[in-house]
């Protein structure tokens, strides 16, 4: 008989689900979803999408002072087909909207966006005829940063904010736990599934 | 000449700058872990203040949202009354709010304000998931700040239990 476990949700954007299993699936299925949810939150490599202002924090956040690589994120990509996580840096003006768009339907899934400033996740100060109001309009967003721009290290937090998204699975087992302890050197947070 | 020139030496250059880089002050701040030092005028996150006898400071002027230039900031006053008395003066805001993901925080509104109410502060742990959960309600924005001005701010990281700041949303 297979043993109840919860599933872990990867994506809750409007973009197909890849590890949506249903409930009571195999362990072993499950518990391999788990180690991946893991490795893949511990190396989301971002792709480079500076827009505007916002991408001098950005690439300051990748600088020796803040250190992006401390969690797997060094790697910022040129190309969608080698990125997870979209960081949209600066304002989104309407004709680069199309293009943004076409860059995330690039990315392979399972893929994650992080908004960046007020601009992106608002359009902030440039509520115009060009500026699109904020990304989500474009593309699901899973975090939203705000500051004009956000200091590298609220962008980290933001960062964080996705490793938790992207890590949400509830350890049933105990061999599952010590995993995710073995994974999460900063300690473990209860979370609801 | 050839190999020894050409190879060995350039190698040898290569890491003598490796060895005498390995000597600097390291730069790194570990970030969730320890914070940086903010500077002074550092401006985050919104707070509405009080006097010490509780009573608002903010009178409901509207003078902050017309200084906004992101014009992210909502104000609905209303008349004290004896009975219900929340600032000194003769009115008081029923609802303020600040968008904080239009927000650039420049700090106008803080410049604006005639009784200094509104104050921005060091906290910039505010990122979120839902684009609604970033609209601060008066009560909100009237939560106390954790340490004066003055004081370095404690992040979410530093924390016992990691809570999430108020008002967060869960994924
Ligand atoms: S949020 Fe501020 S820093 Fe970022 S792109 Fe907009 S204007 Fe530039
Ligand atoms: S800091 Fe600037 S943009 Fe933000 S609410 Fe105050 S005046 Fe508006
Ligand atoms: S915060 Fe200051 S400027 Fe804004 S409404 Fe209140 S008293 Fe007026």
């Amino acid at each position: 008989m297979p043993k109840k476990v919860e599933t872990i949700v990867l994506h809750d954007s409007s973009t197909p689900v890849i590890g949506d299993m249903e409930k009571g699936g195999n362990v072993v299925v499950t518990s391999l979803e788990y180690l991946l949810a893991q490795a893949r939150a511990n190396s989301l490599w971002p792709l480079t999408f500076g827009l505007a202002c916002c991408a001098i924090e950005m690439m300051s956040t990748v600088a020796s002072r803040f250190d992006l690589a401390r969690f797997g994120s060094e790697a910022f990509r040129a190309t969608p087909r080698q990125a997870d996580v979209m960081i949209i840096a600066g304002r989104l003006s309407k004709k680069m909207a199309p293009v943004l768009r076409q860059i995330y339907d690039q990315m392979p899934e399972p893929k994650w966006v992080i908004s960046m400033g007020a601009c992106a996740s608002s359009g902030g100060v440039y509520n115009n005829y060009a500026i699109v109001q904020g990304a989500d309009q474009v593309v699901p967003v899973d975090v939203y940063v705000p500051g004009c721009p956000p200091s590298p290290d609220a962008l980290i937090y933001g960062i964080l904010k996705l490793q938790e998204k992207v890590k949400r699975h509830k350890a049933t087992t105990f061999g599952e736990l010590r995993l995710a302890e073995a994974f999460n050197p900063r300690g473990l947070e209860e979370v609801d599934v | 000449m050839g190999l020894n020139k050409e190879v060995i030496k350039p190698i040898l250059a290569g890491f003598g700058i490796t060895a005498r880089r390995l000597k600097h002050k390291k730069v790194t701040v570990s970030y969730p872990e320890q914070l940086r030092e903010q500077y002074p005028r550092t401006r985050w996150r919104h707070f509405l203040a009080r006097y010490e006898n509780g009573l608002e400071k903010c009178i409901g002027c509207s003078l902050c949202a017309g200084a906004c230039p992101a014009r992210c900031i909502y104000v609905e006053a209303a008349e004290n009354t004896d009975e219900a008395r929340f600032s000194p003066g003769e009115r008081y805001a029923t609802r303020y709010e600040i968008n904080m993901i239009r927000c650039i925080f420049c700090g106008y509104c803080q410049e604006a304000c005639p009784t200094g109410a509104i104050v921005l502060r060091k906290n910039f742990e505010l990122a979120d998931y839902k684009r609604e959960s970033f609209v601060y309600t008066k009560e909100m924005l009237l939560e106390k700040y954790p340490g004066e001005s003055d004081e370095p701010y404690v992040g979410r990281y530093q924390k016992k239990d990691k809570k999430e700041p108020a008002g967060s949303t869960k994924p």
